[in-house]
């Protein structure tokens, strides 16, 4: 069926992107990695969508679109400043945070 | 019946005065609220307002006692009219009007506050209010300046507002807030300048004695209501507060003995505080230490006064109680007797002008205690009326002495003589007065004081015209003393112009020094460095006013002229008919109640003598008064003018001439020395109440009052303290450090656990983060699946 397909790309899509944002240390490697997530949603949306022959995905994945726009926007814009301060991107680098 | 019929038509149109009688006393307590709260933004101060109210009350006051004229005119004219045989009868029943309306009600009684205008009502409001209205002008000038101006004439507006609304009380109730209103205004009055310590020693000493007269009103207040109030609900509708119904009451028959004496007994306690009689005498002289407007007024006409108005008004009460009929001797009598002679001898040892005055009063008003006991009410309530007039004026005349004669000073002794000549107006009220006072035809205090000697030997108190006959000569002597020493002689201290050392001649009246200093800038000079002169007009127009009056009151009822003269007698003095029982008690505004007017066939023995029939009252005792006789009067004339002469020609022996003989006569005569000892020491009373009776109620009192804080309160207290603190121990030990501080505790270190354990998740790895985040999403759609399956 047309849907498993669309959901199975989907899921490998979304397993990728995982794996993206675990392993790599590249920080704007990271956001690509979270695009590749929030497109495999998007592909689940607009299956379920067609199959359920509703609007109400298409909706869902027009949002997520334009959230996901301005999410890379501000994403870059901190890398920038990341790398500006720090000549580097590498997250290994950033532990700050650590308790 | 007739006469009845007649009567009716008389009362329906008793006027508009008449029936709004209860305004009077409202009028100066309003003014009292406006003095307090805009008094000192005023132009004049709050005077104005005190002033205005005074002279408002006077106005209505005199037409009340106008629209009372016509009423027992017509009444008296249709009983004559109809009855020919109205002489027979005495004089007709002329009711009071009563309005009474319900103040409060508690546990099922009703107090009652309204009015009861009868004669003697409206003797006093007019007296009261005349006196006040000049007391107040005269205090324009005599306090101005004064640190407490705008408080002073508050206090006096609502002293006299207190005075205006016991006059007027229909019950006990209302009697008793006008009398407890005067005692706190004349506190704040006499303590006025009350910076100096003896000045709120004696405010205290004047509440404090007329406090402990005061106990007796209550006391007596509650006998006769707890007696008499189911005999009055059921025949005349009204409380046993109620004064007609009190009175009526007293004269039944039905009342019980033992409760009418008890109950008159307790209520001339009261008196003997409030109107200064012996024993309780001894706030009234100290009582000067007020500004002298306030002595003038508290003690002379008003205040004092009170306690004399509250024989007259429950007079029926006294009347049966103390059998005042039927004996030769009895509590009010002997009272008033004493105090005549006691106060009079204590005038001659004095050296305060004020202070003669005020024993002066203090025995007139035995003369007045003297004439009601005696059953001489008539002349009793006469004398307050003629009394008020000349004793006022001897007062107001002794401040304008010492405002402009003496530097402020009353010190006859050391600041004044021969102020005759440089004080014409003021020397000459005083004169007349002084001869009002000592009762020299025919001046005022003649047709008073007479009568009353006269009426009280009449009712069989002989022994008791003597103690009046002899209190005449004295007060005719102590009087001519004061004269002498003030107005005439060489001229002493200030009253010669010598400026004495600022401390030192104003020693005992320090208080003036402040409201001194307006004289000094003021258009007329400055008294203490030019000597005496005469004082300005706001102060010798009062006296004048006072001291016509003085010469002309007494023809108000002046009865060696014939029956027409005795005008007080028919206007003022209560009818003893029997009465119809009506109810007593006018419902509200617009009525007021109607007594039928004289009944026939009145039994010839009249009230006092045999119980009224069923369905009868009486309101009023049958009093009998003596036929005027020249003989009596001529001998009590001689008395004063042997008084008088003798006192004048030892004065001046004594005074100016320094006759040896008797200059220093008390040192060498062991009994006069003695005489002179005790009266100088008033009797020991002072002495007796601080040192014995205070020392002998207050000391152990306050010792057991100590033993008892010591060992029972402190006791307490401690145990209590002992028991606490050691329940405190307990639970500081047990709740607080295990429970409370265990709670605390416990969470720390469970939060700090927690923090401890969860420390290494903060990596600060984002990739760790995201992990994270991923497997709880894991484990979150794990558990999903496995619920929705």
């Amino acid at each position: 069926m047309l849907t498993a397909q669309f959901l199975l790309l989907g899921a490998v899509l979304f397993c990728i992107g995982v794996y993206g944002v675990l392993a790599r240390k590249n920080a704007v490697m990271v956001l690509m990695s979270i695009e590749l997530i929030l497109n495999s949603v998007n592909l689940n949306f607009l299956a379920f969508s067609v199959r359920h022959d509703s609007v109400d995905g298409n909706t869902f994945a027009l949002y997520i679109i334009a959230i996901a726009a301005a999410e890379v926007g501000v994403g870059l814009a901190m890398v920038l400043l990341i790398y500006r301060n720090r000549r580097t991107i590498a997250l290994d680098d950033l532990s700050e945070m650590k308790g | 019946m007739l006469v009845a019929e007649a009567t009716a038509e008389v009362h329906a149109s008793s006027g508009w005065f008449l029936e709004h009688a209860w305004v009077i006393p409202i009028v100066p307590a309003v003014a009292f609220a406006l003095i307090i709260f805009f008094g000192k933004k005023m132009p004049m101060k709050g005077s104005e307002f005190g002033v205005a109210s005074m002279l408002a009350s006077l106005v209505l006051a005199v037409g009340a006692a106008w629209q009372w004229i016509q009423r027992v005119d017509g009444v008296s004219h249709a009983a004559h009219s109809v009855a020919e045989e109205g002489a027979k009868h005495g004089a007709p029943f002329v009711g009071p009007i009563i309005r009474e309306w319900t103040w409060w009600q508690s546990g099922g009684f009703e107090f009652g506050i309204g009015q009861h205008i009868d004669g003697l009502a409206l003797t006093l409001l007019v007296v009261v209010a005349f006196i006040s209205s000049l007391v107040q002008i005269y205090s324009l000038e005599y306090l101005r300046g004064d640190r407490r101006y705008t408080h002073f004439f508050a206090a006096l507006t609502l002293f006299s507002a207190g005075m205006l609304c016991m006059v007027l009380a229909p019950n006990m109730v209302q009697l008793i807030l006008g009398w407890e209103i005067m005692g706190l205004c004349s506190f704040m009055l006499i303590g006025h300048w009350w910076e100096e310590e003896a000045n709120s020693r004696a405010a205290l000493k004047a509440f404090f004695t007329v406090r402990v007269g005061d106990m007796g009103l209550l006391i007596g207040t509650g006998i006769l209501f707890f007696s008499a109030n189911s005999w009055t609900q059921e025949h005349l509708g009204v409380s046993g507060f109620n004064i007609s119904g009190l009175s009526a009451w007293a004269m039944s028959g039905a009342a019980s003995q033992s409760a009418l004496t008890w109950g008159a007994v307790a209520l001339f306690v009261a008196c003997i505080g409030k109107s200064g009689q012996f024993p309780l005498h001894t706030w009234l002289p100290d009582a000067m230490a007020g500004p002298t407007p306030v002595s003038s007024l508290l003690h002379s006409s008003t205040m004092v006064v009170a306690g004399v108005f509250l024989v007259g008004r429950l007079y029926p009460v006294f009347w049966e109680g103390l059998k005042i009929g039927d004996t030769n001797i009895n509590f009010i009598v002997l009272i008033g007797g004493i105090t005549i002679v006691i106060a009079a001898l204590l005038a001659f040892v004095q050296h305060d002008i004020k202070k003669v005055l005020a024993y002066s009063t203090v025995s007139q008003l035995g003369y007045m205690m003297l004439g009601l006991g005696a059953g001489a009410w008539l002349p009793a309530i006469f004398h307050i009326f003629t009394h008020a007039f000349f004793k006022a004026c001897l007062f107001l005349a002794a401040g304008s002495v010492s405002h402009s004669g003496s530097h402020h000073s009353f010190d006859m002794k050391k600041d004044m003589g021969g102020l005759a000549k440089k004080m014409p107006i003021t020397a000459t009220t005083w004169i007349i007065s002084t001869l009002a006072l000592a009762g020299v035809f025919p001046l005022a205090g003649f047709f008073s004081k007479d009568e009353i000697i006269d009426n009280v030997g009449h009712n069989g108190y002989h022994a008791f015209m003597i103690v009046g006959l002899s209190g005449a000569f004295l007060t005719a002597a102590y009087m001519t003393r004061a004269t002498y020493l003030t107005f005439f002689g060489e001229a002493r201290g200030a009253a010669a112009g010598e400026h004495h050392d600022e401390h030192d001649a104003h020693a005992a009246h320090d208080d003036h020094d402040d409201h001194d200093d307006h004289d000094d800038d003021g258009a007329h000079d400055a008294h203490g460095s030019h000597g005496p002169h005469e004082s300005p007009k706001l102060i010798t127009v009062p006296l004048m006013i006072l001291a016509a009056l003085a010469l002309v009151a007494g023809l108000a009822n002046a009865t060696p002229f014939g029956s027409n003269w005795e005008r007080f007698k028919k206007y003022v003095e209560p009818s003893s008919e029997y009465v119809v029982a009506e109810s007593a008690m006018a419902s509200g505004p617009g009525e007021s109640i109607v007594l039928p007017a004289a009944e026939e066939g009145a039994k010839k023995e009249g009230c006092a003598v045999v119980a009224p029939e069923e369905g009868k009252v009486c309101y009023f005792p049958t009093v009998s008064h003596a036929k005027f006789k020249w003989s009596k009067a001529a001998l009590s004339l001689v008395i004063v003018a042997f008084g008088l002469i003798s006192s004048w020609l030892f004065c001046v022996q004594y005074y100016t001439r320094r006759d040896r003989r008797l200059v220093g006569l008390t040192e060498r005569n062991v009994v006069l020395r003695g005489g002179y000892k005790v009266l100088w020491n008033k009797y020991y009373l002072d002495a007796l109440y601080e040192k014995v009776i205070v020392r002998a109620v207050a000391y152990p009192i306050s010792r057991a009052a100590y033993w008892f804080n010591q060992n029972v309160l402190d006791g307490i207290v401690n145990a209590a303290g002992k028991i606490s603190r050691r329940v405190a121990g307990w639970v500081y030990r047990n709740i607080d450090q295990r429970v409370v501080d265990g709670a605390v505790n416990g969470s720390g270190a469970a939060a700090r656990g927690t923090g401890g354990a969860l420390r290494p998740v903060q990596s600060g790895k984002v990739n760790q983060y995201g992990a994270l985040l991923f497997a709880a999403a894991a484990i979150g759609a794990l558990i999903l699946v496995i619920i929705n399956t």
